[in-house]
């Protein structure tokens, strides 16, 4: 087992399903997400949903793995991408033109584009789930049957009243999107799950769930600061 | 020196069989005490060193590519003949065996020759075996199609690259005793002498490439499969790199070169485009299964078209002269490359060539096209089908059989083959001369053998197609590691001579000095303007047809060259770092040698048989008249500055007639 | 064209220049009928006139099927054209005038011998540790005792095209040598004669490609892109399946 972990395909098989494992949360945190606008209560299903998760014993658990693979899948492959420079030899090349056989050219900077990423997901973190967890700075959620919960929905609805954090999240959004465009269909085919007949489906799937996921979670802070405006 | 055929008694098709039970053996114990070196990974030296491994013998192994999988086996494109009448046409052992003798025009040995055509099957077997993944039909079984000079379908293809994949199983199985120890592989090493000892072969002295050192490698025995010559005449079909020095420099230490004039000139190449061409592509003789071969009727359509006012499409259907159809109508464009090549010769000739040079021919898929297109359409039940649609199917038909060969030759040419006809002319591509060799496939000097196209044995005065591959292989799996067993048997008591002893130290020293010399001179002229030179001369005297008056002329100018090389080459850079301008000038130092055998070869023999066509000796159609009372024999010729020495080897037919070639 | 003039950058390395560098020359009678290579042969016999050190590249079939030549022509492997070797590729296809950059494949595991000649053992080794069928000479059944479907048997050979010139390598930006192992191992994984040994020959083949340096495949396709014989990334993710399975599924343990 540490031989195949070791290898470069069992290494990129961690990426791989590292990868997949947060692409399905993605999923998870959107629907929940998507309470910010959908239902007008005031914040009351957001924050039952957030209450529901913070203390879901299952879920909580679930975010502790969540937590290892952002870090894993990071480590891994900032490992990946050093090894993959020194492969390449002191010596670039002069002139470099990449052509690629149906993959996007933002493969090749998945490395960066994860960096970029890792870097929102701290800012994001320090935002919302730090304060919760370590400050006073979020009131109570007072409804029947929420005792001790925080009112989440009064932070981010305060937060994205800030025209520059609402730009920051959509442009993060946006390199999440490129990010999933290759890392989707990528993690298939590392765990050699190619064929000809079903690889164009998750082609199609994977670059429709690399648009609309990433489009879903930039609406949020939008709608919120058009709300808050009065536009909406 | 011996000079035997030591062909074994008993009847034709039994001799193989009868002398296999009968030859002295190497115990196992033993044979990891022999040393075996074998120069050249091709198809011959690759398979030879990959069974010697197996066998349990040492092997080490030289090739001048960075890898044994770069041998220029790997560029045959058609397909290996074997006498395995899967398709049920009519094809036997003998039948291949008939086949070869008569396409060779009756100058090979008949022994040698039905040893291939029994062993080819098993060559098919084993291939299946490493995994080469040749083309199959739709129950999954092993398809065939045909060649030149032959009525049945016995040619295996792996699409247009049987070459490439026969050459990489031999290669795995190569790499699977490098990779257990047993073979020795020592690439970027190229053999610049043989060492002898007691008139045996004893060793080589290898240059390492990348260094410049030589080396001294000791062995029991040495064994050549270090290919053709066909370079000696600049542009062929062959790598940049192939040449004959290796054979040559054992012809230097007194082995005897036979056949030398034998040059295969193969009809369909792509013609010459200009004074800087480096080499000639060949494009498939199984092309020659769908196309048609023509050129105008008319001296006026063909000067049209050279001077570009018009092209092939527009000559109509009962202008063109399909002359092979015509001339040939039993074989028609299937006869064999010596006949297609001369006929395109003298179409030129009269003035009928089709290039802006005047040398080329059309060779036609359009009458294909449009069956192919028709039988397509008739198995889709498209019956209605118009001409644009029967058209567009039988392209796609002709693609899926020969898509490779025609990307290449518009990459090459910038024209589409599959609208414009393409325009093809001879070229040279493989000798079918080489060391003599016994029935054991070992030289005149003990100890050294020579297998694939670097002997001479098997092909005569003219190949035939897919033929090659087919030699190849069965003298390195399947003939020489039982022959050899005939020599080292008697070596299991010697003990492998010194590297470090006098005649190891003698023969590394007159190497280095040759490589001194040749670096000393420092002259003007690079030595490819002196290769180019004497591709010229070669092809002009020694090229499709030759003259006594021209052989003459040709052998004084190679001599005049040759003189020029050695007191104006200039070789630049040092002798040890890695410098392909000095392997280049050592390699053409020893073509200038050969080049001049090849005159006087081709002076001597006062006939006209296969590729070798003298003008003086034709029938009244043009057709070579061979004369068999006064030159049935294999011509081995001893070196010698001054004047090389013809040793003749009788040429016995007991099992079949001798008649002119006819293909009408 | 019959007198097209280039200036030309090429990578120098060893000999006389202990310094590696760019070195520009200009050219001139270039004809467009001329191949890449025979361009450079001009080059060369000019330099050698001028008595200078001629620019070492190698190659050798020039039909594009030996898999010698290895040169990176304006950022590209084998040059702008896709599926064609550097030896088939023509002048036709750049403009007189133009600058062309000429540069050696790229990778810690190809190490430079000279100017743009590079060293490839690595891939003779990949081969060595796994890359056959174990099967001596004379063992072999009858070629047609196994039926091997058309399709099926064109798969592999469609793997079985790889020319081993490093052109996957120089063109992945990771120099991930992925393209030219999966070659080996999906041609003979996808035949009869090739399955009995395939999962060691997987464990194998993969152990030796990353023992030579080579980088991580992270599926940007390039490989594919560059690939003279246009050799799928399809093959990439059957080796992937294949040395999943063996790793974690076969009970066998390879050494």
């Amino acid at each position: 087992m540490g031989k195949f972990l070791s290898s470069s395909i069992g290494q990129k098989v961690i990426m791989s399903l590292t990868g997949l494992f947060l692409i399905t949360f993605l999923i998870v945190h959107l629907i929940g997400n998507l309470q910010l606008i959908l239902s007008q209560d005031e914040g009351y299903s957001f924050n039952s949903y957030a209450y529901f998760m913070t203390n879901n014993p299952v879920i909580k658990l679930t975010s502790y793995g969540l937590y290892a693979f952002i870090l894993l899948h990071a480590i891994q492959g900032t490992y990946l991408y050093i090894q993959n420079k020194k492969a390449r030899g002191s010596q670039g090349y002069a002139v470099t033109r990449y052509r690629t056989a149906g993959e996007s050219k933002n493969s090749i900077y998945m490395g960066s584009l994860g960096l970029v990423i890792l870097a929102f997901i701290i800012v994001h973190m320090v935002q919302f789930w730090a304060q919760m967890h370590f400050t006073d700075n979020v009131g109570a959620f007072t409804a029947e049957g929420y005792e001790g919960a925080k009112d989440l929905y009064a932070l981010v609805s305060k937060t994205y009243e800030n025209i520059w954090i609402v730009l920051f999240y959509v442009a993060s959004m946006v390199f999440i999107a490129f990010h999933l465009w290759h890392g989707f269909r990528s993690a298939f085919q590392t765990l050699g799950l190619n064929h000809k007949k079903y690889t164009p489906f998750i082609k199609a799937l994977g670059w429709s769930y690399a648009v609309l996921v990433p489009f879903g979670f930039a609406v949020i802070p939008v709608v919120m600061y058009l709300r808050h405006q009065g536009i909406l | 020196m011996p000079f035997q055929s030591n062909v074994p008694p008993g009847e034709l098709s039994d001799k193989w069989k009868q002398y296999r039970s009968s030859m002295p053996l190497v115990a196992p114990n033993n044979k990891r005490r022999l040393e075996v070196i074998i120069v050249g990974t091709g198809l011959a030296g690759g398979a030879a060193a990959a069974t010697f491994g197996e066998l349990g013998y040492n092997v080490k192994v030289f090739t001048f590519h960075d890898s044994p999988r770069r041998a220029h086996s790997i560029a045959a494109q058609g397909g290996i003949n074997a006498a395995k009448n899967y398709q049920n046409d009519g094809d036997s052992v003998y039948r291949l065996f008939y086949d070869t003798i008569k396409g060779g025009d009756y100058r090979s040995r008949e022994a040698n020759v039905h040893r291939l055509a029994e062993v080819s099957v098993n060559i098919i077997d084993q291939a299946v075996a490493q995994g080469v993944p040749f083309a199959r039909d739709y129950g999954g079984l092993l398809a065939n199609r045909s060649f030149g000079g032959v009525q049945v379908s016995r040619t295996f293809y792996a699409r247009g690259q049987t070459g490439q994949q026969l050459l990489l199983g031999a290669y795995q199985s190569l790499s699977r005793q490098i990779s257990l120890g047993n073979v020795q592989l020592f690439n970027r090493h190229e053999m610049v002498d043989l060492v002898m000892e007691d008139g045996k072969a004893r060793g080589i002295i290898a240059r390492n490439l990348l260094t410049g050192e030589t080396e001294r490698h000791a062995a029991h025995a040495v064994v050549l499969g270090t290919g053709g010559y066909g370079n000696v005449f600049y542009l062929s079909t062959n790598a940049m790199n192939s040449n004959g020095s290796a054979a040559w420099r054992a012809v230097k230490q007194g082995a005897y070169m036979a056949n030398p004039c034998f040059t295969q000139i193969h009809p369909t190449c792509i013609p010459v485009s200009g004074e800087y061409q480096s080499k000639l592509t060949l494009m498939s003789e199984s092309l020659r299964n769908d196309g048609r071969v023509w050129v105008p009727r008319k001296q006026d359509d063909a000067a049209a078209i050279r001077e570009g006012k018009r092209t092939g499409l527009d000559i109509a259907e009962g202008d063109r002269d399909y002359y092979l159809e015509r001339r040939y109508p039993a074989f028609g464009n299937l006869v064999p490359r010596d006949v297609a090549s001369r006929a395109a010769k003298t179409a030129c000739d009269e003035g009928l060539g089709v290039s802006p040079t005047g040398l080329a021919v059309y060779l036609d898929f359009d009458a294909a096209i449009e069956r192919y297109g028709k039988s397509r359409a008739h198995s889709l039940n498209e019956y209605s089908a118009d001409d644009m649609r029967i058209r567009e199917l039988g392209v796609a038909v002709i693609a899926e059989k020969y898509g490779n060969l025609f990307e290449m030759y518009e990459k090459i040419t910038g024209e589409d083959p599959y609208v414009m006809p393409m325009k093809i002319y001879p070229a040279v591509h493989y000798t079918m001369g080489g060391l003599w060799v016994d029935y054991n496939l070992q030289t005149n000097i003990p100890g050294l053998f020579a297998i694939g196209e670097a002997n001479f044995s098997d092909h005569g005065a003219n190949r035939l197609g897919a033929s090659a591959l087919m030699q190849g292989l069965a003298d390195g799996y399947f003939v020489l590691p039982y022959t050899i067993g005939t020599f080292l048997s008697q070596e299991i008591r010697n003990p492998m001579v010194d590297p470090e002893g006098p005649a190891f130290k003698d023969a590394e020293a007159k190497a280095q000095a040759r490589i001194e010399k040749i670096m000393s001179i420092n002259g003007t002229k690079s030595a490819e303007t002196f290769h180019r030179e004497l591709g010229k001369i070669m092809w002009e005297y020694c090229g499709m047809a030759r003259n006594a008056e021209g052989l003459q002329k040709g052998r004084r100018m190679i001599r005049e060259l040759r003189d020029e090389f050695w007191s104006s080459v200039y070789v630049p850079g040092r002798i040890k770092e890695y410098n392909p301008e000095l392997e280049k000038a050592l390699r053409v130092a020893d073509f200038l040698e050969l080049g001049e055998l090849m005159m006087l070869d081709a002076l001597d023999r006062n006939e006209s048989c296969g590729g070798h066509f003298r003008e003086e000796y034709q029938s009244e159609e043009g057709e070579a008249l061979r004369r068999d009372d006064e030159y049935a024999y294999v011509s081995a010729w001893e070196w010698d500055d001054n004047d090389p020495i013809l040793h003749k080897e009788e040429l016995i037919f007991e099992n079949v007639e001798l008649k002119t070639r006819s293909y009408k | 064209m019959e007198n097209m003039k280039l200036k030309l950058k090429v990578w120098r390395q060893g000999g006389k220049y202990t310094k590696p560098q760019f070195v520009t020359y200009d050219l001139d009678g270039v004809s467009d009928h001329m191949s890449f290579l025979e361009m450079l042969d001009v080059l060369n016999e000019k330099l050698i006139n001028l008595k200078e050190d001629p620019i070492a590249f190698e190659h050798d079939c020039r039909e594009g099927i030996c898999g010698t030549c290895s040169l990176v022509i304006n950022g590209y492997p084998h040059g702008p054209m896709q599926q064609t070797t550097a030896c088939q590729l023509h002048m036709r296809h750049f403009r007189d005038g133009e600058t062309i950059t000429i540069e050696p494949w790229r990778s810690r595991a190809f190490p430079i011998v000279k100017d743009l000649v590079v060293n490839r053992d690595a891939f003779d080794r990949i081969i060595q540790a796994g890359g056959y069928i174990s099967v001596d000479t004379g063992q072999a059944q009858d070629g047609n005792a196994i039926a091997i479907e058309k399709d099926q048997a064109s798969h592999a050979f469609d793997a079985a095209t790889c020319i081993g010139c490093g052109a996957c390598v120089a063109a992945c930006p990771n120099a991930s040598a992925m393209l030219f192992t999966a070659a080996k191992v999906s041609h003979l994984a996808q035949i009869p004669q090739g399955k009995v040994e395939a999962d060691s020959r997987v464990q194998r083949m993969i152990a030796q490609h990353d023992a030579e340096g080579f980088g991580k495949c992270s599926n940007i396709t390039a490989c594919e892109a560059e690939c003279p014989k246009a050799i799928s990334v399809e093959h990439i993710a059957r080796l992937n399946r294949q040395y999943i399975a063996s790793s974690l599924g076969s009970e066998k343990v390879v050494s």
